[in-house]
């Protein structure tokens, strides 16, 4: 990877505000994965190709695909999550640049923070606007294909920062790719249990306001405790050197 | 008053003490277990609704109530670590990783045998079953993570870190047959509330989990001795010890 391609993080001073170095981060890491498009495709690509595998490997029946579409849609945004954090702080890990985010002067949990809300921008939101599409084809009809969309909207981010913990846990470890997943799926399965919930609950015609308030409150959760714990993971990982 | 929680933090201390600890833990929790176990298996009176088959309760109730405090201990034991630094308690979360693995898979396994001939099914999707698979699933990791960083010390903390985020789960488990319609019965034992069931059954269930804790109370002491003497191998009073030990 040539140097040009990646901005190296500025020394900011510690006048600098907090907000301004979120921001800083946020905005490099965009440009960052601007720079190289590939990468951002490939997590919405194998989306795309897992959805596809239903019909294919299972039944193209409308009945099957209408009763398990939002199952299918939701396991596979899950799955291309996971692949995708692998990125998250792999290469700044390699070049070094994660360990001048650790020594800035700004609380590291807040430019971890930063760093997921990129991350989350760069995949799970693409996600959530391919979702109508790939909602039809798996013969979702126009409400469920409403609420999923807004499950995945509140739920993606909640993968993201989970993930982020995961992904600093096991940053510089051999076969990083599967362990992550290993520790990062039990913690996975009650945002989807509850996504899916909120989708088959608006299919019976139920209200759908209680499951999206909780989901909501998961969302919540993970943005106030999740980057501490990654934050905390990243400095562990980063001595392990 | 910190006297002895700094003694707690030196694996010498520690293993003497476990040393005179054990003999009473093995011999008190095969006791009690054997007592409980026996008492009620073979007893106990029948269950009125099930028969014979609610036996398998003084197995189970016992297995999935441990499998469950034990990561409870782990998460206290984290937080120890993490705050801190103590070696004893990370050679405690290492050393009683698997065990909780083991007794969490025994619950779901003698829940299993259980399930065929009340709800006709071996496995049922309901939260509690799918919860405690969960727990299955957080012992894994942390167990995986835990062998794949090779840095004691940085390893003992990652750990830690995991446990505590997985503690989020206990809840849930705990929980899960009053928040959620499950097919799995309401707890059989509450502290707050007068058990449900008669104290012939009752008894032998409270001496079945009170065994199985002495139990693990000694196979939480051997396996921290075993870590010990692998972590302090180096150290003069191992060698001494394991010369002596030869003479």
């Amino acid at each position: 990877m040539s140097a040009d391609l990646r901005p190296e993080i500025k020394p900011v001073s510690a006048g600098v505000g907090t907000f301004a170095a979120m921001k800083a981060v946020f905005g490099r890491d965009l440009k960052v994965a601007f720079r190289q498009k590939q990468d951002l495709l490939n997590p919405l690509l194998f989306f795309v190709m897992v959805v596809s595998l239903f019909p294919l490997g299972v039944s193209p029946e409308v009945s099957f695909l209408r009763e398990a579409g939002a199952g299918i849609l939701w396991v596979a945004a899950l799955l291309s999550v996971l692949l995708s954090l692998d990125h998250l702080f792999r290469h700044d890990f390699d070049d070094g640049s994660l360990e001048q985010l650790v020594l800035q002067p700004q609380p590291l949990f807040l430019l971890v923070l930063a760093k997921t809300l990129a991350h989350w921008m760069l995949t799970g939101l693409p996600l959530v606007v391919l979702t109508p599409v790939l909602g039809v084809m798996v013969h979702q009809e126009g409400n469920s294909i409403a609420v999923l969309c807004l499950t995945l909207l509140i739920g993606t981010p909640v993968l993201s920062l989970i993930g982020a913990i995961g992904a600093a846990l096991t940053l510089g470890l051999r076969s990083a790719g599967v362990l992550l997943s290993l520790l990062i799926i039990p913690l996975y399965i009650p945002v989807l249990i509850f996504g899916t919930g909120t989708v088959a609950a608006a299919a019976d015609g139920a209200s759908v306001g209680a499951y999206v308030a909780l989901m909501a409150a998961f969302l919540v959760l993970a943005v106030t405790l999740a980057p501490f714990a990654a934050a905390a993971a990243l400095r562990i990982s980063l001595s392990n050197g | 008053m910190w006297q002895w929680f700094h003694k707690l933090g030196s694996p010498k201390w520690f293993f003497g003490i476990a040393n005179r600890l054990m003999p009473w833990l093995l011999a008190g929790g095969l006791i009690i277990l054997a007592v409980g176990v026996v008492w009620g298996l073979a007893f106990a009176p029948k269950d009125y609704l099930q028969g014979n088959s609610y036996r398998i309760i003084f197995i189970h109730v016992p297995t999935a109530f441990l499998a469950q405090s034990v990561y409870i201990m782990m998460a206290v034991a984290a937080v120890v670590t993490l705050v801190w630094r103590m070696k004893l308690a990370d050679v405690f979360v290492k050393a009683v990783a698997p065990v909780g693995l083991v007794l969490t898979f025994l619950a779901l396994f003698t829940g299993a045998v259980w399930g065929k001939p009340t709800w006709g099914t071996w496995w049922i999707w309901d939260a509690r079953l799918t919860s405690m698979l969960i727990l299955l699933f957080l012992y894994g990791g942390v167990i995986a993570l835990d062998r794949a960083i090779n840095d004691e010390k940085s390893a003992a903390r990652a750990v830690a870190v995991l446990v505590l985020v997985g503690v989020v789960n206990i809840p849930i488990i705990k929980y899960s047959v009053e928040w959620w319609n499950t097919l799995h019965q309401p707890a059989t034992l509450k502290l707050t509330e007068k058990p449900s069931m008669s104290s012939e059954m009752l008894i032998p269930l409270l001496l079945s989990i009170l065994g199985l804790y002495l139990l693990f109370g000694w196979l939480a002491c051997i396996r921290m001795q075993t870590e010990i003497l692998v972590r302090e191998q180096r150290t003069k009073w191992v060698r001494e010890m394991v010369m002596a030990g030869r003479n």
